[in-house]
């Protein structure tokens, strides 16, 4: 029996050649010493396998019409058996998987691994990490929401700002005049077809030269890299090391699995993101917010100059490309070790704090006028305690006349403006009267929407805001 | 077992049943031209109608239509309030569900002169709320605000709110609504017709 089964076995390996292939993949010499800094790779790449499956099983449900995904996503959410929980780990592996991606691509980048002769390597890891920011943008889009809906707003309005072309790639990006039917089926086909094709040829081809030119060691300071000797140096080195198989592949197998179980049990805690309200257009009380990895483009474009804004929409993502690009051949040789490379420490620790800012500085959006304060945030009953006829008249006139929406009483309502609590410590009357008729400083012009006792009344009521004991202003209203 | 994959050597070998001799380097070169303009052929064949398909969106444009936005009596003298209207390119398709849904802002300033404006931000294209206390528009994501007729008041936007043509036909506002207005596309001007109202 044991022959047969044999037999069988060595017939079929014959005519695949499995161990001729696969098996010295699997024992491929590495060198030692790398440990856990190399799980990150095949982490992202299992949170890949994850998205694979996790978004088959989704297909097999949501209907990729204008007209029907955000009722299939609903069905999805509520009545499809675990479908809640599908949804949940596809959105969330999608994070871990940018996560990890992020977490490799600085892992190669400190510890040198990009150099020669593994600059294609990384060049291919570059187009990966493109590719995978363009799923995160188009699975956004099929949660066919709100957000999904003037997100694809935002992205033909960045796409209509380049010179000449800018309307033809907005109507080839919508696939007609305005975000509709076919905005819908177009971004489903590059999300399921295109660029997961893409992503798996790359991905094909990253693995392929991580065979050829074999796992790089890990650094040693004052070993530099020559192209000169480094084969005869790495050769040494693997005769010191051991097989891929087992304990590399165990590290990556432990950590991988880790990352799944925190993914799932996230999800399964969480639950699935939105869908928000249906993408009505006419619904025009949205807050339209981006996915995380995208909160600190949405901060950028608020932050950023209006004279320079049209350059960092379209030459920004560009510059920071080239930079990943030209990182191997700028870079490509010497000194591997992050001990003596502080110029490369110091730049990952800038992108991160930059990124890690703007992030924190999109999801707060300060810049936003909180459009709900002039209604539902009401002035605390302390400011309103013991004031004049006058001065009550005109904290309904803050109130009434949008003003919350875009600043603070003692800290509650819009961060637009600057928090009024004291403004009149440092602004005096007839500073307060001018700011409030004729705007400037950001701020929009009042007289055509206050009369003059309104005028009064606001500012009286702002006057009366300041404390007791505030150091006169020193500049006197002749009043 | 695995076979190397080498050219065959160029030695003479003893001749063998089944093995004519091999492809003269005269036929290799006919064979050459012969693949490379079959290839391009077919190519070309399949290639144009599907480029000719991708591109449909930049050939096929359907142009801007009249849309009735409502009884002229239903809208105050004085004041905007917010439109809704089935966008006419949604109606192409049974699907389009509710994106088709526009949205435009009406401020009527007499009896015969209007703005109608899109509801969309010039700076990022997000949708603008009205407050009539204030007389502003606010838009949500980046702070832009304008002013209730369509200027610039604060913020990044870099141009006023676009703004559609319109005409007063049959007791009825209409506007001249056909693609998503954005900074280099604005939107569309009506043939000469009665056009009281250009873009601002």
């Amino acid at each position: 029996m044991k022959r047969i089964v044999k037999n069988i076995a060595d017939w079929i390996d014959s005519r695949l050649g499995v161990r001729d292939v696969v098996l010295p993949m699997l024992l491929h010499p590495t060198p030692s010493g790398s440990r856990w800094w190399y799980v990150f790779g095949s982490s992202a790449l299992t949170m890949l396998l994850l998205q694979i499956v996790t978004g088959i099983c989704l297909a097999l449900v949501y209907v990729p019409s204008a007209g029907e995904a955000w009722n299939s996503l609903d069905y999805l959410t509520y009545e499809q058996p675990l479908g809640w929980l599908i949804r949940a780990i596809h959105n969330n592996a999608a994070t871990a998987m940018i996560v990890l991606m992020v977490a490799h691509m600085i892992q190669v980048f400190l510890m040198g691994s990009f150099k020669f002769p593994r600059e294609m390597t990384w060049l291919i890891g570059v187009a990966l990490f493109v590719l995978t920011l363009g799923m995160a943008f188009t699975g956004q889009v099929l949660r066919w929401d709100q957000d999904a809906y003037w997100g694809l707003g935002v992205g033909a309005a960045m796409l209509g700002r380049v010179p000449y072309i800018g309307p033809s790639l907005v109507r080839m990006m919508l696939g007609g005049p305005i975000i509709g039917a076919d905005t819908l089926s177009r971004f489903f086909a590059l999300h399921v077809f295109v660029i997961p094709g893409l992503l798996l040829v790359s991905l094909g081809i990253h693995l392929w030269l991580v065979l050829r030119h074999g796992v790089s060691e890990p650094p040693v300071a004052g070993r530099l890299v020559s192209p000169v000797t480094y084969g005869a140096t790495y050769k040494e080195i693997l005769k010191r090391g051991e097989g891929f198989f087992p304990a590399a592949v165990m590290r990556d197998l432990i950590f991988s699995s880790l990352a799944v179980i925190v993914v799932v049990t996230i999800s399964a805690i969480l639950g699935p993101k939105g869908p928000s309200l249906e993408p009505d257009p006419a619904i025009v009380a949205a807050e339209p917010r981006p996915d995380w990895y995208f909160l600190s483009a949405f901060a950028l474009l608020a932050l950023s100059p209006p004279s320079m804004e049209t350059a960092i929409i379209l030459i920004l993502p560009v510059v920071l490309l080239a930079i990943l690009v030209l990182v191997p051949f700028v870079a490509g040789k010497g000194e591997r070790s992050p001990r003596r490379r502080p110029v490369a420490v110091l730049a990952v620790l800038i992108a991160l704090a930059t990124y890690g800012v703007l992030t924190w500085l999109g999801h707060t959006a300060p810049w936003s006028p909180d459009m709900q304060a002039w209604s539902g945030t009401p002035v605390r009953p302390h400011m309103v305690q013991r004031l004049s006829p006058l001065e009550m008249q005109g904290a309904v006139v803050f109130q009434n006349k949008t003003c919350r929406n875009c600043h603070a009483l003692d800290g509650e309502g819009g961060q637009r403006g600057p928090d009024l609590t004291y403004v009149a410590t440092t602004l005096n009357r007839d500073e307060l009267i001018r700011q409030v008729i004729q705007g400037g400083g950001n701020m929009p012009a009042f007289a055509q929407h206050l009369t003059p006792a309104e005028v009064a009344a606001l500012v009286a009521f702002l006057e009366r805001l300041k404390p007791d004991d505030a150091v006169p202003l020193r500049k006197q209203s002749g009043s | 077992m695995t076979h190397a994959i080498e050219p065959p050597s160029d030695a003479p070998l003893p001749e063998m049943p089944g093995c004519p001799p091999p492809t003269s380097p005269a036929r290799r070169k006919i064979l050459g031209w012969l693949g490379g303009l079959s290839g391009a052929m077919a190519a070309a064949c399949a290639g144009v109608p599907i480029i000719g398909y991708l591109f449909s969106p930049l050939t096929h444009r359907p142009g801007s239509t009249w849309i009735p936005l409502g009884k002229l009596e239903t809208f105050a003298i004085g004041a905007t309030q917010l439109v809704t209207f089935d966008h006419p390119d949604a109606k192409r398709v049974s699907w389009t569900g509710q994106v088709g849904n526009t949205a435009a802002y009406v401020r009527r300033l007499s009896d015969t002169e209007f703005q109608v404006f899109a509801v969309n931000c010039t700076h990022l294209g997000c949708p603008v709320s009205w407050f009539p206390q204030s007389g502003l528009f606010m838009c949500p994501c980046h702070g832009g605000v304008y002013y209730e007729n369509g200027d610039h008041a604060s913020g990044p936007p870099p141009r006023p709110l676009y703004q559609y043509s319109y005409r007063i036909s049959n007791g009825q506002l209409e506007a001249y609504v056909g693609h998503m207005p954005t900074l280099n596309d604005l939107p569309d001007l009506p043939p000469t017709e009665q056009t009281p109202q250009v873009n601002g």
